[in-house]
């Protein structure tokens, strides 16, 4: 105990517990994409592309009633320590999946039958929270695209370390800590669209982990929406 | 196997039928909102793996077996033994079963019931390194699904806790000389704690237990929880789009941890000797 937070409530890289690290958000990186974003959270370095709406392919996939969404989350060889095979690992499908869903849950699909939307997401450097910080920025991606959403979807993750409750773990907390529990939130909804946890908590711990998760989406969604009005409305364009 | 994507047209169109229903507090199949179908557990139903146990949860139907060898352990984990869950759909599980590897449901299946486990430290994987660095156990779940009617991960999770709670390994010794041999006992696997996860789905305003493949047609969203038998949560996993608010969670997970005790009461019965 006490290696990840020090006696004056410290942690290994000088943060409160309740301190975010740095986030940073770019708006409208890539050429080609219909939208695209890119963020620096912490060391987590991403980039996000959205595709559409635009036809199905193949057309047997497409949906009657609404938007048929594909997400594909995947880390760069070169994103960790010890080289990552560039297949899809069992964890960057499962990610796919729950990062497509907390995000879905805001877009109006169904105002968008038969046609597709691809998400692309590219983890160049990851630095713990890369799934948080992959829905932050694929929800400004996708109001960078125009895809017309509910409210914008924030996230990051909250956890245990040495007996705390705290905000955003860094790769080292994540790995050596007790609790990793990533949200997805939208704020002006007040509603969770993702929700992971493994780790140990008390129902008490975890009801105030919650709430500090939701606090840190609060803040991260403060960040969102500065980024696209530096975008949109600084910009001489 | 993968699951096809299926339209649900008729399950939406009974959408409405099955929300009328809810709001008088009933279910399609009689039952009340929080209730579980019935829960059968059998185990060590095939002699040939360590552990086993076939779980029908109402018409759902899977069965758990359990394999153990010698293996290198993890560079990370020199120390520990390893603990794999895998699931299979099988072919003649759903009509709308697809060949091919296992798709995404398949595999955030396996890793939400594998994170439940491994979490609550149920397997003390510490005691199962034989030789610490070189030779440890490797414990393989291995689940086939045999019929899908909704709510696989909680039916999933009640299989490979069984298996593993009443698996028989053969124990090994390191030498004099460092070599790792048989010492012809059988043990069972250091368990510390029978994990019990609890499903809950949200249809409009409706929150369900133990959803049924119909109900699952048709739900906004899902919430599986994994309950430790020392007052903790070890594990969360929320699907499907749709979302939840911070209250109904926290109300939920009260409501949850009730019904985890009765559950386990359930399981430990089947598993006991």
């Amino acid at each position: 105990m006490g290696k990840l937070v020090d006696e004056q409530g410290r942690r290994v890289d000088g943060r409160g517990l309740n301190e975010m690290r740095p986030v940073k958000i770019e708006v409208g990186v890539l050429k080609n994409a219909d939208g695209s974003a890119y963020i620096e959270h912490g060391k987590n370095k991403i980039i996000v592309a959205v595709y559409g709406p635009k036809e199905v392919h193949p057309r047997h996939l497409a949906l009657p009633d609404r938007m048929f969404i594909r997400c594909r989350y995947h880390m760069s060889p070169f994103s960790v320590q010890e080289r990552k095979s560039p297949q899809p690992s069992r964890r960057e499908i499962e990610l796919s999946k729950v990062i497509r869903e907390a995000l879905e849950a805001a877009i109006m699909i169904e105002e968008y039958p038969r046609t597709a939307l691809d998400i692309f997401i590219e983890v160049l450097e990851s630095d713990g929270g890369s799934r948080g910080a992959s829905i932050t920025a694929a929800s400004v991606a996708l109001a960078n695209a125009g895809i017309p959403m509910r409210d914008m979807v924030a996230s990051c993750a909250v956890g245990k370390i040495d007996g705390h409750i705290v905000l955003d773990l860094n790769d080292q907390e994540d790995k050596e800590g007790e609790v990793d529990l990533p949200v997805a939130y939208m704020p002006n909804l007040n509603r969770i669209t993702l929700l992971q946890m493994d780790g140990k908590l008390l129902h008490e711990e975890f009801d105030r982990a919650l709430d500090l998760a939701v606090h840190g989406c609060e803040q991260i969604y403060g960040i969102q929406r500065s980024a696209l009005q530096d975008y949109y409305f600084k910009q001489d364009r | 196997m993968s699951l096809s994507r299926r339209s649900f047209v008729i399950e939406r169109l009974r959408k409405e039928r099955l929300l009328s229903l809810l709001a008088k507090g009933h279910r399609l199949d009689d039952r009340g909102l929080l209730d579980y179908r019935p829960v059968k557990i059998e185990t060590n139903v095939i002699d040939k793996a360590e552990g086993s146990a076939k779980v029908d949860l109402g018409d759902t139907s899977v069965i758990a077996g359990v394999k153990v060898e010698l293996d290198r352990p993890f560079k990370d984990t020199p120390d520990k033994g390893i603990l794999i869950v895998n699931t299979e759909f099988l072919p003649f599980a759903s009509p709308y079963i697809e060949p091919g590897p296992p798709d995404e449901n398949a595999i955030e299946l396996a890793r939400v019931v594998d994170r439940g486990i491994r979490e609550s430290g149920m397997v003390d994987l510490s005691k199962l390194a034989v030789k610490p660095g070189e030779q440890v156990y490797a414990i393989f779940a291995d689940v086939d699904v045999l019929n899908i009617d909704g709510n696989l991960f909680d039916a999933t999770s009640y299989a490979v806790v069984s298996a593993l709670a009443t698996a028989k390994i053969p124990e090994y010794e390191v030498d004099g000389d460092g070599t790792v041999k048989a010492t012809g006992n059988i043990v069972q696997l250091p368990i510390t704690t029978i994990p019990i996860s609890i499903t809950a789905a949200k249809i409009g305003d409706y929150i369900v237990f133990d959803p049924t493949e119909e109900e699952e047609a048709v739900i906004d969203t899902r919430l599986t929880i994994v309950f430790s038998e020392d007052n903790t949560l070890c594990a969360i996993q929320k699907g499907e789009p749709g979302s939840w608010t911070p209250d109904e969670i926290v109300n939920l997970i009260g409501e949850a941890d009730g019904k985890a005790r009765e559950i386990r009461e359930i399981v430990k019965r089947s598993i006991s000797p």
